[in-house]
């Protein structure tokens, strides 16, 4: 887990505010409930663990992506089979996929992180993020069985959240900001993304000598990043009566290229014409 | 107002994997079409290996207007409306969700055209099940044969025959009807894993062979063959290797200089004219309203969008909705029972990362009704599948078979270990449909321009529910033959939710007072309407429903251009 001093986090604030235009700057109040003293506890605390430079904040506020870090650290922990989801940087996939992609569930993590908070205080006398890693455990068994109060709504939908975004972020494309160094796919063993895999890949990997490609799909100029990108930015909500027709459209770099027949629709455009649908959180049921 | 456009002989509604097919006869006989596509062009440049936006983010659903339109569900007209999905499970563009599905290209097996005569004569009427409405087909698998055959040549697909007019071949599917001739392309090639899955079938006495792919094995019509780079499953072929209709029928179609494509069409209604004939089709792009006039008026959306769309193109004539007059449209609705799986862990890699959902072993052996059925308590059955696809975020998400918890350490072992050691069968079963079962208009729910949207009302019935749970006890024998050491099973299924195989509601049939559309798919009540899709399918069978859908689509519409004169509306 991540700790961050007073001063760090202020100047953390205005950097934020300046990167993001329009962005409401950090508030006190963004700490959650953490009394100040908490951070003086943290900075002696950071004395003692690596430190670890937190990039500027793209949603959550750095109250959620302290829980939050917290929390991936004992999902996906780094142990003796090595990095987990803090070296992939599951938390920083989760906090710009909060922008984009997964907008619809900010409000989920809103409450559900400071109610995951409350119940550590109320349950176990400390934050969350001071507690020992068995009592985080603990904590995060009775989220994820439901047994854990204050939620709104069952707190084991967001334990479920939590768990498939940490997935996300781990073993995902590392495009998206997680899986970072590969770590998630080199822990399962997975060969890698190709575009092309021959018998003898195949016959190579049933003898476990097929060495892993440590690519990303986007690593090659093969593959448009405009409909990865859909999905990131952060669109606007269906507005006019029309916004139906519209949603027709589909998003690519790749049709004036390819010659295809009309199709012109930039990136501008897909952001301000395509209504806002929550993007599924869950695996599309698998269907032939 | 909207924008009335110059007449066209045919105006076909959807340009996906039924209207894409149709496209083609019709044009190569001179008619001249006009395809109206909700969705856009996709190229293979748009089809990036990303599991986290095809499977996670259900790119391109989720940015489309089928989206908009997901249908509600619940069990039955006293429960509750279930929550709602946000993924629909169809896609719109050139090519529809051809461009993205399995690929998996079955005949049906000659029994699901005869459920009602075959099951009467084989074990007595009792043996249909009660409050089903099924019916014989008004014709056989020897009528769809040619069809069969001609989508298979003209799209391309991969297989082994198991019956070449009557001689069987054991490495193919030797319960399957007589076919004319060979599949186009050898089957997609096999895995170490599927081989040691057929020896064990074999083992037990039944019958493996590799199931039927539209996705190319070798080099096809100039196109690729496939590169088994694992990211097929709801995903877009990147070297164009998968058959579907936008490489395939439709540029083929647009060659003809016959068809006229237009993209982002999204369609509100088929117009009436004063002579109770549809005239044309009403369509809206960017808040602009259309009426394409159309001699021919052919629908070829999904199941659910071609109920919708006749109960919304209310007339003088059709009160209740185009060719409704009966009250048929939305009845006899089912959705494939395709869940119930069973899943299995290995002592052993599997080697599943790359490959896709199309290369796999099948047994038909307890399918159909290739088994005898005197001493059980159903009809019906299923294919079980087993296939080699994987991708990393499902593979952390693996079931963990009671063997560790969901997260932790524990849990991280356990998948550095067996991430690549489960396998999931895939088991589609003999579907009926039922009085109680169907569709319509949701009372409550609407799209964004304040159209209902449709509302499904169906349940699994005890039949499938056994056909499941019988099924379920053939896989695990067949995994454990192969030597898994640990077995789920998911539930025998309930409610039938919103699926991606989807049928009924405008099923056709000889008795215009139980079917929408007649045996050549075209209206009882409209003769210039006809409907392509599963839509018109009275029985699933127990494999996947797009490759009878696409020669029932090529027979409607050769149909159509050798009868064009007697079917097309005389401008009134």
């Amino acid at each position: 887990m991540t700790f961050i001093s007073r001063r760090d986090l202020l100047k953390r604030a205005a950097v934020v505010g300046a990167a993001v235009p329009g962005a409401r700057r950090l508030q006190p109040s963004d700490l959650l409930e953490t009394p100040p003293q908490s951070y003086e506890r943290s900075a002696a605390a950071i004395a003692l663990q690596p430190t670890r430079v937190r990039e500027p904040l793209e949603t959550l506020t750095a109250g959620e992506m302290d829980i939050l870090d917290a929390v991936v650290a004992r999902l996906i922990p780094t142990d003796a089979n090595g990095p987990g989801a803090t070296e992939a940087r599951a938390a920083h996939y989760i906090d710009r996929a909060l922008g984009g992609a997964l907008a619809s569930s900010r409000p989920a993590y809103t409450s559900g992180l400071a109610a995951l908070d409350r119940y550590a205080r109320s349950s176990r006398g400390a934050a969350f993020t001071q507690l020992s890693a068995i009592d985080q455990d603990s904590v995060l068994i009775d989220v994820e069985t439901g047994a854990a109060t204050g939620f709104t709504g069952s707190s084991a939908a967001f334990f479920a959240l939590l768990l498939n975004h940490t997935h996300q972020g781990t073993f995902g494309d590392p495009y998206y900001g997680g899986n970072a160094n590969f770590v998630g796919w080199d822990l399962i063993s997975y060969p890698g993304v190709r575009t092309m895999v021959t018998a003898t890949d195949q016959q190579q990997l049933e003898k476990h000598a097929l060495k892993p490609n440590h690519k990303s799909a986007y690593d090659t100029d093969m593959f448009t990043k405009a409909t990865a990108r859909a999905n990131e930015s952060s669109l606007p909500r269906r507005s006019s009566p029309d916004a139906g027709a519209k949603a027709g459209r589909s998003v690519s770099d790749s049709d004036a290229k390819a010659g295809l027949p009309r199709r012109s629709v930039s990136d501008s455009d897909a952001k301000a014409g395509l209504p806002r649908r929550s993007v599924s959180d869950s695996d599309a049921k698998a269907g032939a | 107002m909207a924008t009335t456009l110059k007449e066209t002989d045919v105006v076909i509604i959807g340009l996906g994997a039924v209207g894409g097919v149709a496209a083609l006869p019709l044009t190569q006989a001179g008619i001249e079409v006009v395809g109206l596509e909700a969705g856009t062009w996709l190229t293979r440049r748009d089809f990036a290996p990303d599991e986290l936006r095809n499977n996670y983010r259900g790119w391109p659903q989720g940015v489309q207007k089928a989206n908009q339109e997901i249908p509600t569900s619940r069990a039955t007209a006293s429960s509750p409306t279930a929550p709602r999905g946000n993924l629909h499970p169809m896609q719109n563009a050139v090519g529809g969700t051809s461009l993205h599905y399995w690929a998996q290209s079955w005949r049906l097996n000659p029994w699901d055209f005869r459920v009602v005569s075959e099951t009467k004569r084989r074990y007595g009427a009792s043996r249909i099940p009660s409050g089903s409405t099924v019916e014989d087909w008004p014709f056989g698998l020897e009528e769809l044969e040619p069809y069969y055959d001609k989508v298979e040549y003209e799209i391309g697909v991969s297989g082994q025959a198991g019956n070449i007019e009557g001689k069987i071949d054991p490495r193919g599917n030797r319960f399957e009807g007589p076919r004319k001739r060979a599949y186009p392309m050898p089957p997609l090639r096999g895995t170490e894993f599927l081989e040691k899955m057929a020896g064990a079938a074999r083992s037990l006495g039944w019958h493996p062979f590799p199931g039927p792919a539209a996705v190319n094995s070798r080099s096809y019509q100039n196109r690729s063959a496939c590169m088994y780079h694992g990211f097929c499953n709801r995903g877009g072929c990147h070297v164009d290797a998968k058959n579907s209709t936008a490489v395939t029928t439709i540029p083929r179609a647009q060659a003809t200089g016959k068809l006229k494509v237009v993209t982002r069409a999204h369609v509100t209604t088929i117009e009436v004219g004063a002579d109770g004939l549809p005239s044309g089709v009403n369509y809206v792009t960017d808040g602009a309203e259309y009426f394409q006039p159309a001699k021919v008026v052919l629908l070829a959306s999904f199941t659910y969008e071609n109920t919708r769309l006749l109960l919304l193109s209310k007339s003088k004539a059709f009160p209740g909705g185009l060719s409704n007059n009966h009250h048929q449209v939305g009845r006899h609705y089912l959705s494939h029972h395709q869940g119930a799986g069973v899943s299995a862990l290995f002592p052993f890699d599997i080697n599943a990362w790359y490959g896709l959902p199309a290369q796999g072993i099948a047994v038909d052996n307890w399918a159909d009704d290739n088994f005898d059925h005197g001493s059980l308590d159903f009809i019906g059955g299923g294919n079980l599948w087993v296939y080699s696809d994987r991708r990393p975020i499902g593979a952390a998400g693996m079931n963990t078979f009671g063997r560790a918890p969901n997260w932790g350490s524990q849990w991280k072992a356990f998948i550095k270990e067996n991430a690549d050691r489960s396998n999931n069968s895939y088991i589609q079963k003999s579907t009926l449909p039922y009085e109680d079962n169907f569709l319509d208009l949701d009372p409550v729910v609407k799209d964004p321009l304040g159209y209902p949207v449709c509302r499904v009302t169906a349940e699994y019935k005890e039949n499938e529910r056994r056909i499941a749970a019988f099924t379920q006890d053939k896989m695990e024998q067949w995994y454990r033959e192969a030597g898994a050491i640990a077995i789920q099973r998911a539930p025998v299924g309930g409610a039938m939710g919103v699926s991606t195989h989807a049928y009924g509601g405008t099923r056709m049939g000889d008795n215009p007072e139980t079917n929408v559309v007649n045996r050549w798919g075209f209206s009882h009540e409209a003769p210039n309407l006809g409907v392509l899709g599963a839509s018109v399918m009275g029985t699933s069978g127990a494999h996947n429903p797009t490759l009878t859908a696409q020669a029932l689509a090529w027979r409607t519409a050769e149909h159509l251009a050798k009868n064009f004169n007697g079917i097309a509306r005389r401008r009134s």
